[in-house]
């Protein structure tokens, strides 16, 4: 039916993917089986993977090739991506497949319930082809803190891949999935993407349902697209954006112009906000001469480009590390041994509720947990309160009016996404804070609650590794990232001469023979 | 503000019902330390007349229709548990046997 091989096959955009299904030159068992292949293939070495949904993907893939085959108003009325494959960041339930959020606490947990996303994938008949790895219940910048074991990067498979949403963005590198879904609390979607090469969007804050994505810091989290080029995330959060009355912070406002913004092909007359304090010192110079070369395309392009400073974001991760623990400690109570998951017993003494609860927790929770519920704990308490959680809510104010005057100068802002290429697994497990400071460009995004946009700038000259370029917007406003993305992402691979994915390494196949792997 | 100290994170993790090890608060407690040092900054940076932010975008008042909805059947709601009985949740002793 095709002229496409499976490696060929796997490389294809979402777009592209659709438009050959819908054409009918490929069918949805032929490419969600494909992808299987390589998950199978590959996934040994990167450990993208926590659970392969391979039995219930090809069903819904057999089920669109049906209702194709047959024709008519039904074979009509099917979704655009209907048929495209899909994985899933493991801290989103799921009916049919366990969700465990990177936590032995949740070890072989089935929810009884689907998150709002996951309706809407399986509405629009995407094959889940499964469970991605992270860091414990989304908490760290390299997939390090997974109960599970770390991912790796595919670009160097002794390199991390980003965090919390190492998983996601690993599978999308590697072409095990064309697109997957992400949770961005502090940067978990964007800084994956930039260390793997891949395009992560945080979308503004409530534009899509947090309904079963298991919360982390519930005035932060954000689930997101993961996909390899700007349009596939257009398309992936049109999928999922829009009103949940299951979450009542999910916004009314209905985003449906993403698409046709990641389409509009030109930045002319855009004005693009270089923030002062979002680059400089404490950046790769690998990663500040890919920014550059992006502005200097841009502004070939006809944008114009300013300089913006929001002098309050110095005080950003500090605020973030106050209020995202407090919300933590307050949000993994309920892991208490009761109602779900882990009950571990004390080894001896009274079988009390309390001591079952502290043995549990002991036993359920990896490091990185324990030290923010502990944090948490600590900014919440009487007599600490008002300096730590109700300082870091000022800042966040201020933070706030930072962005409202720099987007009174600028449609769109620009910085690196992350401050470093991908480092070492292991390098900073030991230092906490220097893992922390991996996330001083994503963070003010949270903090305010606006879309921000990780694509590819190129590889660092010092280390051949991919950097990351982070477009903002105002709320509301996601269709200029995607409209400012996609013409940066289209200059920058006329420059390569095509995707920056292609000059990734070629990963070992374990098995040479593809096929039935399921 | 005070540092942390070893007692605190004691105290810290019986509050929040996780049992630690000696050795377990020792390291807890240096780490901490440093953690709780570099976010010192934000208590200065905001004066009194800065509101405090607790959403990013402000909504307010949001309410459903009073109406019955989809709620979990009790077999649903008892699925994840480590331990039920007659369909409910069996919990440990809430008050110490003696």
């Amino acid at each position: 039916m095709t002229e496409l091989n499976n490696s060929e096959l796997i490389r294809l955009s979402a777009a592209q993917l659709a438009a050959k299904l819908a054409a009918r030159e490929v069918t949805s068992v032929e490419v969600t089986q494909a992808y299987l292949d390589r998950i199978a293939d590959v996934d040994g070495q990167v450990n993208a993977f926590l659970h392969v949904n391979a039995e219930e993907a090809l069903a819904v893939a057999a089920e669109v090739d049906a209702i194709r085959a047959a024709g008519g108003a039904e074979a009509e009325a099917l979704h655009e991506l209907a048929g495209v494959p899909i994985a899933v960041k493991d801290l989103i339930v799921t009916i049919g497949q366990p969700t465990t959020a990177g936590s032995k606490i949740l070890e072989g947990w089935h929810s009884p319930y689907d998150a709002t996303v996951i309706k809407k994938l399986r509405a629009a008949k995407m094959p889940i082809l499964g469970k991605t790895n992270l860091d414990e219940f989304a908490m760290g910048s390299s997939t390090e803190h997974s109960a599970y074991g770390p991912t790796r990067n595919p670009w160097d498979l002794d390199r991390i891949p980003g965090g919390s949403g190492g998983g996601s963005a690993a599978a999308v590198a590697a072409f095990e999935a064309p697109l997957a879904l992400g949770t961005d609390t502090g940067g978990s979607i964007r800084q994956p993407g930039a260390v793997t090469g891949t395009v992560g969007m945080k979308p503004t804050y409530g534009a899509v349902s947090r309904y079963g994505a298991i919360a982390m810091a519930s005035s932060l989290d954000q689930i997101g697209p993961v996909s390899r080029t700007v349009l596939d995330s257009a398309l992936l959060q049109e999928v999922i954006g829009g009103h949940d009355p299951f979450d009542s912070t999910s916004l009314t406002d209905r985003l449906d112009t993403l698409v046709a913004a990641a389409k509009t092909g030109n930045v002319t007359g855009m004005k693009i906000g270089i923030v002062k304090e979002l680059h400089g010192e404490g950046y790769q110079a690998g990663v500040e001469n890919r920014f550059n070369e992006s502005l200097e395309l841009l502004k070939e392009a006809g944008a114009e480009i300013v300089e913006v400073s929001c002098p309050n974001f110095k005080y950003a991760l500090g605020a973030y590390y106050l209020i995202m623990p407090s919300e933590v400690s307050s949000n993994l109570a309920k892991f208490d041994g009761v109602r779900y998951g882990l009950r571990v017993l004390p080894k001896d003494g009274p079988m009390t509720i309390e001591r079952v609860m502290g043995a549990t927790r002991a036993a359920g929770f990896g490091d990185e947990v324990k030290r923010r519920i502990i944090l948490g704990t600590y900014a919440l308490s009487a007599g600490y309160y008002d300096a730590y959680y109700g300082s870091a809510q000022k800042v966040r104010t201020l933070i706030q009016r930072d962005f409202d005057a720099a987007f009174a100068q600028a449609d769109v802002l620009i910085s690196p996404t992350a401050p470093t290429t991908a480092f070492k697994l292991g390098e900073k497990l030991d230092d906490p804070l220097a893992m922390y400071l991996n996330d001083v460009a994503t963070i003010p995004a949270n903090m305010a609650g606006i879309p921000g946009l990780s694509l590819p700038g190129g590889l660092a000259d010092e280390d051949g590794l991919p950097v990351g370029i982070q477009l903002l917007a105002p709320a509301r406003e996601d269709a200029r990232l995607y409209r400012v993305g996609a013409v940066l992402e289209s200059l920058l691979e006329e420059k390569w001469g095509g995707p920056l994915l292609a000059k990734a390494p070629a990963l070992d196949s374990s098995s040479t023979t593809a096929g039935g792997s399921n | 503000m005070a540092a942390i100290n070893r007692d605190d994170v004691a105290h810290l993790a019986r509050l929040a019902h996780i049992e630690m090890s000696p050795e377990e608060l020792d390291r807890m407690a240096g780490e901490l330390a440093v953690i709780v040092d570099s976010v010192k900054s934000v208590s200065e940076a905001a004066g009194d007349d800065v509101p405090a932010t607790s959403h990013p975008i402000p909504l307010n008042n949001v309410f459903r229709e009073d109406v019955v909805g989809h709620t979990f059947t009790a077999e649903q709601a008892l699925s994840g548990a480590p331990d039920s009985f007659e369909g409910r949740f069996k919990v440990p002793a809430i008050l110490d046997e003696d």
